[in-house]
């Protein structure tokens, strides 16, 4: 064995560099990250969908208002990642019950389900776009 | 293996637990509603309005409301539990997600009975 191989700089800290462009996160860990990222989104915006309930139940002018809000590129760009955001942490959810259970817990199955996921809340996501607007 | 006896303090398997059963009753209702909402007639100021005056609709929406805070209580709290290690900081952020909480679900109630 190299001698370059065996002395490596241990222990080694995490920097935000090598977070970013050094560790490469296998699909599995793509899916948990998200699922925590979509959470926080989700809970963070919950005050302004509120809102946008409130504001479509009290009257038809304000409801009308809403819905043209909601056109607004802007608006529908960000309602567009909520429902990402809400799809993909319900998908990853239901990945993470049957993992509970010890479904789906060996490494080949658990990439593909990962995969599975993140394909089925994108094509939701464009699905209800699509059928939103 | 843990020698620990698992007896009289709180080792978060009620929050577990929580998560699980508060994910599932939305997810219930989410497939619900979004096959009602898609499925049906165009959605009016006059639909809308008629689908939320039906009491179990308010109901079902409350219970899915009620489910989220519990849901996002644990979730969150994990959250600042893994990065937010400043012992002050952290207790203040999650008090601060506790009001938060409860205020959503008050609005949640002003709006749906108000």
């Amino acid at each position: 064995m190299s001698q370059a191989a065996v002395k490596k700089a241990r222990p080694k800290y995490l920097s935000l560099q090598a977070i970013i462009f050094e560790i490469r996160l296998p699909l599995p860990g793509w899916v948990s990250i998200l699922h925590r990222v979509s959470g926080a989104l989700l809970f963070v915006s919950l005050v302004w969908l509120l809102w946008m309930l409130d504001r479509t139940l009290s009257s038809e002018a304000s409801f009308e208002k809403i819905r043209h809000y909601a056109g607004l590129w802007p608006v529908k760009l960000s309602l567009l990642a909520l429902v990402w955001a809400y799809c993909h942490h319900f998908c990853a959810g239901i990945r993470f019950l049957f993992l509970d259970i010890d479904k789906g817990i060996d490494k080949a199955t658990a990439r593909m389900t990962s995969g599975i996921v993140l394909a089925v809340s994108l094509a939701l996501t464009v699905l209800l776009g699509w059928k939103l607007w | 293996m843990s020698q620990r006896i698992v007896t009289g303090a709180h080792y978060g398997l009620s929050d577990w637990l929580a998560q699980r059963i508060s994910a599932v009753i939305m997810a219930v209702y989410t497939v619900i509603a979004v096959v009602v909402l898609l499925g049906g007639a165009p959605i009016t100021y006059a639909v809308w309005k008629d689908l939320f005056a039906r009491g179990w609709m308010r109901v079902a929406t409350l219970l899915f409301m009620g489910s989220l805070a519990w849901h996002a209580w644990v979730g969150v709290r994990d959250i600042i539990m893994d990065y937010i290690k400043p012992d002050g900081l952290r207790l203040a952020l999650q008090v601060l997600v506790l009001i938060t909480i409860a205020a959503y679900l008050g609005w949640t109630i002003q709006i749906l009975w108000g």
